[in-house]
């Protein structure tokens, strides 16, 4: 059977030597359908993955529609909650872990005079934060609920702002200062970046430069520390023109999560929100009925659109291309198998079964499958070069082109060719021997 | 013609014919709708924003230690002061935003203080009297604001003008066919006096979801004071753009070192905010360019191919024709009215199939329906691929010899 297969995989390259016009245009003609299709998927690939695998099924965003009927945008309540929801939501403590998240930067300015003052992005943020989204740590660890209840100047930094700052030297316990106001290091973040960057999406920061900094969202608001994301005030124009009369206000700029491991769990947490928000419209807040959203982390990023239109559009348009790739092989096929109907003929008068017939001829198939491969390998990695020209740098740096990915450019490349090639065998098994022989 | 004999020819090879017909239709719709792609980005990418873009540059000048806003204000005109002085510059405003940036602040703007629908939606940019000489607009009714005119205001208190600006096109929208001068539009905060109109000004998102109130803008008085920090827009004087860019960073840090202008978007000359705006615009023409020639140079190659093996299968029918008197150009004309017949079969698919798939991704994505120019122009432009590629085989055809009829295959 072995020996059967490699004296068809033979017979198949001698064939393929046979007619080399031929088989050029079927090898680039796989080679650049699969190139086009692997270099799309690889961007989708990255920018469509589930940035917490073991998790995302299990934290979820709630959401409070504050704006009402009215102002909110087809029915759906804001993307984010203001600080009067946030701090309900905090207070209740109704899951088992919870945090609220909004955008900041501070100065950083060295103690080298030389060096210039540069801006640390990075968020503010509950104690949970760190547990929640499983950041892993290099050194120290994130801090508790008791730094959250009283306030406290602690910072977690990364490993990048650490290595910056201190040459990557262990620095918890130490201070330091930004924005003129002094912190104590808790912790260091190893390499942490998930993407899409799912738990800040709504300040549109999806694929924005790794964080460097997380503090005490409670410290963040006693001082005032205003927010660098988006801050979302609709029209009915109940905003608030101070800091204190803002922080009341309706604007919303604050991205909740919490942790919900049971169904049980999640259906109670719907439930709390339905009632807070029935208990506001007792108060007065709201005059319509309760309209909140509870999304897990796959359902979020569908309903914010993480994923890039141009990168959906042109995995569409390069799969189409594939297709059209297949299409013209399954011709080019046909054409190089009719021709040596003579040659089938004669096998066929000497005893060959149409399986054998068969076997042959997808085995050659087969081969030209593994060139177009190897061709679209090629391409593929010329083609992840090139992303920088069609990608922004932010989504083109994300596709990279691993094991996994050369052996699916391989392993689409031979079974497309093989399906192609069904047919054109199916004809070249049809030639009757008598007829053949006859011709002769 | 010789249509007859060619279609029932054509009937003994029915796997071969669709085949091409196939390749032809599924190109012409994906080459459609990837040009269509190509014009909307192309057309979306030169739309114009009314400023002098070759001599203007900005300034991202971000504040260390949070600044209460009456001493960001000081900073700021300070600032501008030390930029106004500069021998390259020309003139230099305070903005929070600018054209193209990307995000700013967006707001309503209303007829009636108790309105419950919007009249237009608007980007909000904040200026002082230089605003208008420094971005090369240019006013076609009423003024500009006076220097005393033009205030301060903290970033959250209520935008509430006593007068303003307006481009042409929010204009158009509030007083259709009326003179917008000496009237009152409400803002959030309360009304204002429009007192000048702008020929053209973009707003700073390009994205969708702005396109509603593209070049629709509302121009406040006021220095905005932001504790993160404030945008210089800044015009060099003609030809001097790279020495006032490397100049105004230097005169900010001496004016005063605690700031932070970033290396890599701190200062960006107009050309490079133009670039980052439409990057993606950009990148989505150039590789619906690539696919489209790829494409149909392996769809020209198909045919090349299938008729090649066709005119080598057929070499004794040619070989009895050209013995019966045919000449080189019948059998030319022969090839060339056959691949003509599949590829108009195949055009004819394609056409549906272009529709479909435009309908499909109008639903999907944000696209338009596609116009009919772009199927034409796809039709044309197979046809002829199609007799381009068949020319060669069909040449080798016509040069088949009649005494081939009377030799065994």
């Amino acid at each position: 059977m072995s020996g059967m297969f490699v004296h068809n995989l033979r017979l198949g390259t001698a064939s393929l030597r046979r007619n080399v016009l031929l088989t050029a245009l079927m090898i680039m003609s796989i080679g650049f359908g699969v190139a086009a299709s692997m270099v799309t998927f690889a961007v989708f690939r990255a920018v469509s993955g589930d940035p917490i695998p073991h998790k995302s099924s299990q934290l979820f965003v709630p959401l409070i529609d504050n704006r009402g009927p009215q102002y909110n945008r087809h029915g759906e309540p804001p993307s984010a909650l203001n600080y009067v929801d946030a701090v309900a939501l905090m207070r209740a403590h109704k899951a088992e872990r919870q945090t609220m998240i909004y955008p900041v930067a501070l100065s950083v300015m060295p103690d080298d005079p030389q060096r210039m003052p540069f801006k640390a992005p990075g968020y503010a943020t509950y104690g949970d934060f760190f547990s929640m989204f499983d950041v892993p740590f290099q050194y120290g660890s994130g801090w508790g609920s008791a730094e959250d209840e009283a306030r406290e100047p602690v910072i977690v930094i990364s490993r990048a702002l650490n290595q910056k700052l201190y040459g990557g030297n262990n620095s918890v316990g130490r201070r330091v200062i930004l924005d003129d106001r002094q912190y104590r290091i808790v912790g260091v973040t190893d390499n942490w970046d998930p993407k899409p960057r799912f738990f800040d999406t709504f300040s549109g920061n999806a694929y924005a430069d790794p964080a460097q900094i997380y503090l005490p969202f409670s410290y963040a608001i006693a001082q005032h520390i205003d927010t660098r994301g988006n801050n979302n005030c609709g029209s009915d124009g109940k905003r608030g023109d101070t800091w204190e009369t803002w922080l009341h206000g309706e604007c919303v700029w604050i991205s909740p999560w919490v942790e919900l491991s049971s169904v049980a769990q999640v259906q109670a947490y719907r439930q709390f929100l339905d009632g807070y928000a029935r208990e506001q419209r007792e108060a007065g807040r709201f005059n319509w009925a309760p309209n909140n959203r509870l999304r897990n982390v796959r359902e979020w990023l569908d309903y914010q659109r993480a994923v890039p239109q141009e990168s959906r559009i042109s995995m569409t348009l390069a799969f189409g291309f594939l297709v059209i790739c297949l299409v013209n092989t399954i011709g080019l096929l046909l054409a190089k198998f009719m021709r040596r109907a003579p040659e089938i003929g004669v096998r066929r008068a000497l005893g060959a079964s149409r399986g054998d017939i068969y076997r042959q001829f997808l085995a050659e198939a087969a081969m030209v499958g593994l060139a177009g491969g190897a061709l679209g390998l090629l391409l593929t990695t010329i083609g992840m070069f090139g992303l920088d020209l069609v990608f922004e740098p932010q989504i083109a740096r994300l596709a990279h082109l691993d094991a996994s990915l050369v052996l699916l450019t391989l392993l689409v490349a031979i079974t497309a060719t093989v399906i192609a090639a069904f047919y054109p065998t199916w004809r070249a098994a049809q030639v009757q021997p008598a007829w053949q022989l006859k011709s002769n | 013609m010789q249509i007859k004999p060619i279609l029932s020819a054509l009937r003994r090879h029915k796997a071969g014919t669709f085949l091409i017909a196939a390749q032809i239709a599924l190109t012409l719709a994906i080459v459609c709708n990837a040009l269509f792609i190509i014009q909307q980005r192309v057309a979306h990418l030169s739309e114009p924003t009314g400023i002098d873009e070759p001599n203007i540059f900005v300034i991202k000048s971000e504040w260390v230690g949070a600044p209460a806003p009456d001493q960001a204000d000081a900073q700021m005109r300070a600032d501008l002061q030390a930029l106004r002085q500069l021998p390259g510059v020309q003139d230099a405003t305070p903005s929070n935003s600018y054209p193209l940036r990307g995000d700013g602040w967006d707001d309503a703007v209303r007829l009636k203080p108790d309105q419950a629908q919007d009249s237009s939606g608007s980007t909000i940019y904040f200026a002082d009297e230089h605003f208008i000489d420094t971005l090369g607009l240019k006013l076609i009714a009423g003024r500009n604001f006076r220097a005393e005119e033009v205030g301060h205001m903290d970033m959250r208190y209520k935008l509430a003008p006593p007068l303003v600006m307006i481009t042409k096109a929010l204009a158009e929208r509030l007083f259709p066919g009326d003179t917008a001068v000496g009237k009152t539009i409400y803002l959030i905060g309360g009304p204002a006096t429009v007192v000048g109109v702008v020929e053209m000004l973009q707003a700073q998102s390009v994205e969708h979801w702005a396109s509603d109130f593209a070049y629709r803008a509302v121009i406040i008085p006021e220095r905005l004071n932001v504790s993160l920090g404030t945008f210089y827009i800044v015009r060099a004087r003609p030809g001097q753009l790279d020495a006032a860019m490397q100049a105004a960073a230097k005169a900010l840090f001496a004016q005063n070192p605690r700031r932070v202008i970033n290396d890599d978007d701190g200062v960006l000359s107009f050309s490079e905010v133009r670039s980052r705006a439409y990057e993606r615009d950009r990148g989505m023409a150039i590789l619906m360019g690539v696919i489209c020639v790829v494409l149909l140079a392996i769809t020209a190659a198909g045919i090349v191919g299938l008729t090649s093996f066709w005119v080598g299968q057929r070499r004794k029918q040619i070989g009895v024709r050209r013995a019966l008197g045919a000449t080189q150009l019948d059998v030319l004309r022969y090839f060339m009215t056959e691949n003509l017949l599949i590829s108009c079969g195949g055009v004819l698919m394609g056409a549906v199939l272009a529709i479909a798939i435009n309908l499909w991704m109008v639903t999907r994505f944000e696209m338009h329906r596609l116009s009919l120019m772009y199927l034409i122009v796809g039709v044309v432009l197979l046809l002829l691929l199609g007799q381009g590629a068949v020319l060669a085989p069909a040449l080798r055809a016509s040069r088949v010899p009649p005494v081939e009829a009377t030799r065994s295959v």
